[in-house]
């Protein structure tokens, strides 16, 4: 009896040491490419203290949220990692985290370290008055990518964002521009109230209204391929007719096409259903490129060379015509998509 | 005379019914059944057609409910037990398929994300990845059963860790197998018109029908569910037990994660199976089970778990306003959920047995 406990005791003490040792190990993995959220705000600004003294590398202090939060935030730091090196003459130090309470400790750190550029891909929109205001005194410019928030504007000195709207009306004139003889459209939402769901949705809905589309079902699937799935095979077991898939992420066009598969419904270039995705995943520009899928639009991740456009100007003393700098969003058209596009702009 | 004493043992048989745990469920799909019928009988039509392979596949809204419910039957299965043996529940199956999916795409592909061919066998995956979830499973279970934490504070850690780890285990890619007979276990056999997963998940039913019959496995779970003490004074190990549960509720995990992964032969770690945790407790709960533990019905929870997709489909087939979908679900599961609870039972019970008491009066007058 007593043997046995002792065993159940061993046992569950090894598998919580794998646990912990399973968790230990993603850890590690992670900081070997720089991916840990909080602890790496904390350890961020140790390596640079001694790279500072070689003088002519510009210093940067980089925050931004979680890699792990989706494709999208892997290709923006990853794109920004790959610019802002020492070859480029950068010195820089990132700190990940989706909280913003960290962000804003991570920022203070950077301060103190004197960088020259802080910057900032903010978790939230409140909060960082004081901080950027300290920024300003300490003579610390500030950049915002991606993301903008609630603070005044001279507290910052460019803000470069992302235009959900433009993406989605880039989408939305495309299909105008496809000469449709009708268009019944499928429209596969993503979790409601995001902002890409918002800007993504809204661009359909106007055109739709305004030139008369019909729109046979719209339904949340809420990011979800399994979802988009049942939703378009819930629409198809009620002989609805339909032309156009407008899936606003590439799982929900996954998961649509699946159920096209499935009722033997053919899709893609010149084919009977129109199916248009976003993100650009590179699987997803792979189905574009074979003809599977018509159109992929993208929310652009690739926003370090406006940066280093911005900082080269800055540091030529130049001033910035405007401080809001809207990004060109991409769409591809499956006919036009070149294999370049696909490992280029991919996610 | 004689017809007044049939209709007074008709109403006792009626309440006995209602007594009975497995009324609930199957209340609540002739409920939805009727309405579906009355509003559009069209939802029930079955038809045979091919899909762009050109084999035969079955379609319409049954087929759907049957299919796409197979994974939260098969989880109701093993909530069910762990509901009943350490009165609370898993809350960590979500990220747990997550992570036990990431697991079979993991052995598929290899370290390439998008390999041309199948680096190891299927079912070689697939053991590893029920390997996978039932250690996990015994890591919840030994947090409950042996350190004596609150299941769903135990189930917590894994919960908020769980799709992190999925992420981890393909090194942050989302890879896709592209070999045919992979899509086989999640969508359908070539020349078999029915979708695999219920085939599936019908064998999993028969499983547990014989482990409930031939195994004292029900009892011992009902007795450690009802009272720890006493089971442990006639000899039972009730931490065992739970352990058990939390062991069979992984291998649970890991068959609905192999056919989520097989569906569309990729996994998005973050969303999939997303809030399937909420839905499989759901099930327990629509099947009448107390979620305190004790006395369970595994069936009426399959039953349950069948319910909630038929609702599902039901929602998506009347084309319900996105923003308003998930208020509408919360309207019937009030409703089911308040019709299930025990007191309402009761009080149904007793009305029925007044309908007949002023007959037995007349009766007899």
């Amino acid at each position: 009896m007593k043997m046995k406990k002792i065993l159940a005791m061993a046992a569950s003490t090894i598998l919580c040491g794998a646990m912990f040792a399973g968790c230990g190990e993603t850890s590690s993995s992670s900081n070997k490419t720089d991916t840990t959220t909080a602890p790496k705000a904390t350890d961020a600004d140790t390596p640079k203290s001694d790279d500072n003294k070689s003088g002519s590398l510009i210093k940067v202090g980089i925050i931004n949220n979680d890699p792990n939060e989706s494709g999208y935030r892997t290709a923006n730091v990853n794109d920004l990692k790959a610019t802002f090196t020492k070859e480029n003459g950068f010195d820089a130090s990132f700190a990940y985290s989706l909280k913003n309470e960290e962000q804003i400790n991570a920022a203070q750190k950077f301060i103190q370290d004197e960088v020259d550029y802080l910057l900032l891909s903010a978790a939230d929109t409140a909060g960082w008055d004081s901080v950027l205001k300290d920024a300003k005194d300490a003579g610390v410019r500030v950049i915002l990518f991606d993301r903008t928030i609630d603070a005044d504007e001279s507290l910052y000195d460019a803000s470069i964002v992302s235009d959900m709207d433009k993406e989605g009306e880039q989408a939305v004139d495309w299909l105008k521009s496809q000469d449709l003889k009708a268009y019944d459209i499928i429209h596969l939402q993503g979790v409601m109230g995001s902002a890409a769901q918002k800007g993504r949705s809204k661009a359909l809905d106007d055109t739709a209204k305004e030139l008369g589309w019909n729109i046979v079902t719209q339904q949340t699937a809420e990011w979800n391929a399994e979802k988009a799935q049942q939703i378009v095979q819930a629409a198809i077991d009620a002989n609805k007719e339909f032309n156009v898939i407008y899936a606003e992420n590439d799982d929900m066009a996954k998961g649509a096409v699946a159920a096209l598969d499935r009722a033997n419904i053919s899709h893609g270039v010149d084919k009977d259903v129109v199916v248009i995705g976003f993100d650009c995943n590179k699987w997803a520009l792979k189905e574009l490129k074979a003809g599977n899928w018509n159109y992929d639009g993208q929310c652009n991740p690739f926003q370090s060379s406006y940066i280093l456009d911005i900082i080269d100007k800055l540091e030529k003393g130049e001033t910035l015509s405007d401080k809001k700098i809207v990004m060109d969003e991409k769409g591809f058209d499956a006919k036009t998509i070149t294999d370049a596009d696909v490992e280029q702009y991919g996610i | 005379m004689q017809k007044k004493v049939g209709t007074a043992e008709k109403n006792s048989f009626l309440s006995a019914i209602i007594r009975k745990q497995i009324f609930i469920p199957i209340a609540a799909l002739i409920i939805l059944a009727i309405f579906n019928f009355i509003v559009d009988p069209s939802f029930f039509k079955i038809t045979l057609g091919h899909n762009s392979e050109g084999d035969p596949v079955l379609s319409g809204n049954l087929i759907s409910i049957i299919d796409y419910g197979s994974e939260l039957a098969i989880l109701a299965i093993g909530m069910t037990l762990v509901t009943a043996a350490s009165r609370g529940q898993d809350i960590s199956v979500g990220a747990a398929i997550a992570i036990s999916g990431s697991v079979v795409l993991r052995v598929l592909c290899g370290t390439n994300s998008h390999p041309e061919t199948l680096q190891a066998p299927i079912i070689a995956a697939f053991l590893v990845s029920c390997l996978v979830a039932m250690a996990f499973g015994a890591f919840n279970g030994a947090l409950v059963s042996v350190f004596k934490i609150q299941p769903m504070v135990a189930t917590l850690i894994l919960f908020t860790a769980g799709r992190s780890i999925a992420a981890w285990i393909n090194n942050n890619e989302l890879p896709v197998v592209s070999d045919r007979t992979f899509t086989y276990f999640g969508g359908y056999i070539p020349g078999i018109p029915i979708p695999t997963p219920f085939f599936i998940a019908i064998l999993c039913f028969i499983l547990t029908w014989l482990a409930l019959k031939f195994t004292n496995l029900g009892l011992y779970v009902q007795s450690v569910g009802i009272n720890e003490k006493t089971s442990r004074l006639n000899g039972l190990n009730p931490a065992l037990i739970k352990f058990v549960t939390y062991v069979i509720l992984g291998l649970c995990v890991a068959v609905a994660g192999f056919i989520k992964v097989s569906r569309l032969s990729t996994i998005n770690y973050s969303v999939v199976a997303k809030d399937i945790e909420m839905d499989a407790i759901l099930a327990v709960a629509l099947g009448g089970n107390s979620l305190s533990g004790g006395k369970f019905n595994i069936y009426a929870s399959i039953l349950g778990a069948y319910v909630i997709q038929f609702l599902t489909t039901t929602l998506y087939k009347f084309q319900v306003q996105a923003d308003a979908l998930p208020a509408y679900k919360a309207v019937v599961v009030i409703a089911l959920v308040i019709l299930s609870a025990p007191i309402v039972r009761e009080k149904l019970a007793a009305f029925f047995k007044k309908l007949r008491s002023p007959e037995k009066a007349e009766s007899k007058a």
